[in-house]
């Protein structure tokens, strides 16, 4: 109780850990939200690719004093542009592809970062964020990478179904699937980039598919999903913000760590679908 | 409408990494016809339906539909997909799939609006799946999910019907159900093209036949078309042929 009370006077205190939480918040619900489709689309791989390809950019971005937005973009899709060349036109296969092209941009992006020791690039805030140190700036980035993903996301919503649950049919009615896929690749990178500072490359990817995993075990509305995975998402932040600023731990890892968990009760315990409730469903009947 | 042919194909040539999936291909179907391709494993069936839906960027060879390019028909053409190229588990509502023929339809930005949802009952309706409006997809038997997909092809409204491999894999009813349904559309003047699995019943089912083994082996009436001499041609060695009383009984594997 000492603690709860101790965390809400600081959170009234310091700017900072407002900060944090907002930021931790709204990439709960953004990554949430864009989860459920990386999800249902088999693109948890390619997500996570994307998220490590974008290191380099980032790099390049801070060594050039351009907004790391913009590097973060540029080889986010040039590493999925490249993965979807090379599996094209070789008989090498996608996820080949994939664990090639995202080492390869990864291990750029530490090249490029232990060779400008000392001027300011944290390579550990970077991995593993830190969301302590979220700028109001920062914070309005992710305001602004948030509306205009979820804006996308409302607009396009049914093309973006259409195209997930039978590409064939969407293709033979003339939606361009290919671009979809692409802009898809972009809204990832854009994402990615807004969850830098808080729970760093190597972890974006559990907030992009753990919350909505464990939505997606409670429920068949795909409407349903995105918010129970946005909600999901965003508890995990308030959650792991907490633990993270009690015990003074990293905020990311903390932050993840909640939301496997929620995952492991769901899958446990989920009225429905829960392993161990139709264990015991299934004794009952006998 | 009129006179216009509904599918023409001249020269037809796919290959896939220098391998050849089709080879000079041409025939042409009119309207109002209940076709079906066949031919073994391999033979190039759900390929030939792609390439006609323009899906296919690297073939050579003319293809019009409604002689038209496809691009500027898309709107008249439904697809019903093959089943196992779906993931099941989707989070969609039976009704939410057939809502999805309304789609082509809308403005890109547009929803679907209450007329859209009315027709899409009705075509739930019509394949005897009303009840079933509110599961979600993969708790229905096979039968009901591809009654469901042809469902979603009513509710475009559609001129041409692609279906590939309807049949598959169903329970008898609904075997019944699709096929009388397909009769009836084209009764109504639809042309209905129909990648079709085994060779059991396809005199009864279709009005005219492909016989496909990447190249083509026989077009015309069911009952020239599957002519001892033809299905050995087209599955050499794939098919056991018996012959019976009536013509011939054939078992393919």
């Amino acid at each position: 109780m000492g603690n709860f009370v101790f965390f809400f006077e600081s959170l009234f205190q310091y700017q900072y850990l407002q900060n944090a939480m907002i930021a931790g918040i709204l990439i709960g619900i953004i990554c949430g939200v864009v989860g459920c489709f990386i999800i249902l689309r088999g693109m948890a791989l390619m997500g996570d690719a994307i998220s490590h390809a974008v290191l380099p950019g980032v790099v390049l971005s801070y060594m050039f004093g351009i907004s790391f937005f913009i590097g973060a973009v540029v080889t986010g899709v040039i590493t999925a542009l490249a993965i979807g060349y090379v599996s094209q036109n070789s008989k090498i296969k996608h996820d080949s592809s994939i664990g090639i092209m995202f080492t390869g941009a990864f291990a750029l992006g530490i090249v490029l970062i232990t060779l400008n020791r000392g001027t300011g690039v944290h390579l550990w805030d970077i991995l593993f964020g830190n969301v302590l140190a979220v700028s109001r700036a920062h914070l309005w980035m992710t305001v602004g990478i948030g509306v205009v993903v979820l804006a996308l996301i409302f607009i396009f919503y049914k093309q973006l179904v259409l195209s997930t649950f039978d590409p064939t049919m969407a293709q033979a009615i003339g939606l361009p699937i290919k671009w979809i896929n692409y802009t898809f690749m972009l809204v990832l990178s854009l994402v990615t980039v807004a969850s830098l500072q808080s729970v760093g490359i190597i972890l974006v990817v559990a907030m992009l598919i753990t919350p909505g995993s464990t939505a997606y075990l409670l429920t068949d509305r795909l409407p349903v999903m995105m918010v129970l995975s946005a909600a999901f998402g965003s508890v995990s932040a308030i959650i792991g913000v907490y633990y993270s600023f009690i015990y003074d731990v990293a905020t990311g890892a903390s932050i993840v760590l909640v939301a496997s968990i929620l995952f492991a009760l769901v899958f446990l315990f989920a009225p429905k679908n829960g392993v161990v409730i139709r264990s015991i469903r299934s004794k009952l009947a006998d | 409408m009129g006179a216009s042919k509904a599918i023409e194909v001249s020269d037809l040539s796919v290959s896939y990494h220098g391998q050849k999936a089709l080879e000079d291909i041409s025939f042409s179907i009119e309207q109002q016809q209940l076709v079906g391709i066949i031919g073994p494993n391999g033979a190039g069936k759900s390929t030939l339906m792609k390439a006609v839906l323009g899906l296919i960027i690297s073939c050579k060879g003319k293809i019009t539909v409604l002689d038209r390019n496809i691009n500027t028909v898309r709107k008249k053409v439904a697809y019903v997909p093959q089943r196992n190229d779906l993931d099941m588990d989707f989070p969609v509502l039976v009704e939410d799939v057939v809502l999805m023929g309304r789609f082509p339809h809308l403005t890109w930005y547009g929803r679907p609006k209450e007329k859209d949802r009315e027709i899409a009952r009705k075509c739930l309706d019509q394949v005897g799946m009303s009840e079933y409006r509110r599961r979600q997809i993969g708790e229905l038997s096979g039968g009901q999910q591809q009654r469901v997909f042809l469902a979603r092809a009513l509710a475009q409204e559609a001129d041409i019907f692609f279906l590939d491999e309807p049949f598959a894999g169903i329970d008898v009813t609904s075997e019944r159900i699709i096929i009388d349904m397909l009769k009836s559309l084209r009764d109504q003047g639809k042309t209905l093209f129909v990648v079709h699995h085994d060779l059991s019943k396809v005199e009864s089912y279709f009005d005219h036949l492909i016989l496909l083994n990447k190249r083509l082996v026989a077009y015309g009436k069911p009952d020239e078309v599957a002519s001892v001499d033809n299905i050995e041609e087209a599955y050499r060695g794939s098919a056991i042929i018996l012959s019976g009383e009536n013509g011939k009984v054939v078992a393919s594997n």
